[in-house]
């Protein structure tokens, strides 16, 4: 459900409910967009890989 | 055969006994197939389940399940941004555990809800006002963090990470694995949380409902304890478990005898907090419901030894073993200990699953029995399986115990 959906009510429940679902989503996405551009940065030769440990 | 995809330095079983050894797990989770084809082609007439028993056999093992995968987000917790470097010999042992766990139960639950193809119905046309939605929501945002936690390790295989562009992938997911498990940190809280939050607002039922905090009743946060206090020990029985059956040492004494310290220790705070929720449901909510504590035990085969069973048995005893030093050393004693300690949460889970459906509830209601049919224990002992078929392939196949060479190393010939 999206504050476009015909469901969703202006509450502050509504708010906090989804607000933290999306921020979790957020993140997770985020990340993932994060890991997905670095990467494709050091395979065409943009960005040096880091060295590994552990 | 399979050679070129065991990691370097260590030695594994031969492919025939690797195949023999996954064969009942296979007879399970083909057991478990037909079992879900015939719940999902006629419906969940196949099962016990009723009006009363909208909760049953699968449930039990969904809520089991991911008490006991909670070692994941607390290692995971204690690693990253504790900062426990102790720990990083047992993580990837504790995400696989939890990956296994949790994708086991959403594949249960999807069977369990009748109708799969509709189970995104929940998410977008949430209630807000359930805790269940609250579950659904982190604990489908949760397996997806796990997974992005299992594909590093799954990318450290041989073979695959001679692949350039996979290998810098893995090492990037490591690098921010800090903030993966902070998000899987808070998903898993709050699911705990909501699971056991679930029973307690259930009013029409004394023997879950309890009072709280604010919108929350005092067993979201005991689940939340309960399941911190032995997903550690439910990852210190499967390391071990397979220690015995490799005949090896896989992790250090040093990071076992942390998980289980805490372990101990979180389980003492959960009794004593447990006892008080107990003293308060006695002597609070059940007279105000006209009831007695021995109301709920008159019939049926549940007496109140369940309790004493999840208390003292599953409960003080394991704490106190844990607690102890020389308990915690001694081998044959942490795994009595871990085994109870899960005992324990299954009892719990059980508890207020079963028992909470089946008491009378109104003075003209009867007891309700309840017995799993084939078709049930199929779909349960198929996660069983599962786990067991992954996990044996995550330890054939990955790097899943960093310190296995240095604990083992080969003679050289």
């Amino acid at each position: 459900m999206t504050p476009l959906s015909f469901e969703w009510q202006w509450n502050i429940e509504y708010v906090i409910f989804f607000g933290l679902l999306y921020v979790a989503l957020g993140i997770i996405g985020g990340g993932i967009t994060f890991v997905a551009i670095k990467t494709a940065l050091q395979v065409f030769g943009f960005m040096r890989e880091r060295k590994f440990h552990d | 055969m399979d050679s070129p995809l065991i990691p370097h330095g260590v030695k594994r079983c031969t492919p025939g006994v690797f195949f023999l050894w996954t064969l009942p797990w296979l007879a399970l989770l083909a057991w478990g197939g037909l079992s879900a084809f015939l719940c999902l082609w006629k419906g969940l007439n196949q099962t016990n389940m009723s009006n009363v028993f909208a909760f049953a056999l699968w449930i039990v093992f969904d809520l089991a399940v991911i008490a006991l995968g909670a070692g994941a987000f607390f290692t995971g917790f204690l690693t990253y941004i504790v900062g426990r470097k102790e720990l990083k010999s047992i993580i990837n042992t504790a995400v696989v555990i939890g990956f296994i766990c949790y994708s086991g139960a959403m594949v249960m639950l999807g069977i369990d809800i009748g109708q799969p193809v509709r189970g995104w119905f929940i998410m977008w046309h949430a209630n807000i006002h359930s805790m269940l939605v609250e579950v659904s929501f982190c604990i489908t945002c949760y397996l997806v963090v796990l997974a992005i936690e299992f594909i590093p390790l799954i990318l450290e295989n041989r073979q695959i990470e001679k692949v350039k562009e996979l290998r810098f992938l893995g090492h990037n997911l490591h690098e921010i694995m800090a903030v993966f498990a902070a998000t899987g940190t808070f998903l898993s809280f709050f699911h705990q949380g909501s699971l056991g939050g679930m029973f307690g607002v259930m009013y029409a039922r004394p023997f879950a409902a309890r009072e709280g905090f604010y919108i929350w009743p005092w067993t979201f946060f005991l689940f939340v304890l309960s399941a911190i206090a032995c997903g550690p020990c439910f990852t210190i029985l499967c390391t071990k478990l397979t220690e015995f059956l490799s005949r090896k040492k896989l992790v250090p004494d040093d990071a076992i005898e942390f998980l289980a310290k805490l372990s101990g220790r979180l389980l003492a705070v959960y009794l004593i907090l447990k006892t008080f929720d107990y003293l308060g449901w006695i002597y609070g909510i059940v007279p105000r419901s006209g009831l007695t504590f021995m109301d709920f035990f008159r019939d049926g085969p549940y007496g109140v030894w369940l309790i004493v069973a999840e208390m003292i048995f599953c409960g003080l005893l394991p704490a106190i073993i844990l607690l102890t030093p020389g308990g915690r050393k001694s081998q044959g004693a942490l795994i009595f200990a871990s085994l109870l300690n899960c005992t324990g949460i299954v009892l719990n889970r059980f508890l207020f699953i079963i028992v909470t459906l089946a008491v009378p509830v109104m003075p003209f209601d009867r007891f309700w029995g309840y017995l799993p049919t084939w078709q049930e224990w199929g779909i349960g002992l198929a996660v069983v399986g599962y786990g067991f078929l992954v996990f044996s392939l995550a330890y054939r196949y990955l790097p899943m115990f960093p310190k296995e060479i240095e604990l083992n190393p080969v003679p050289s010939e």
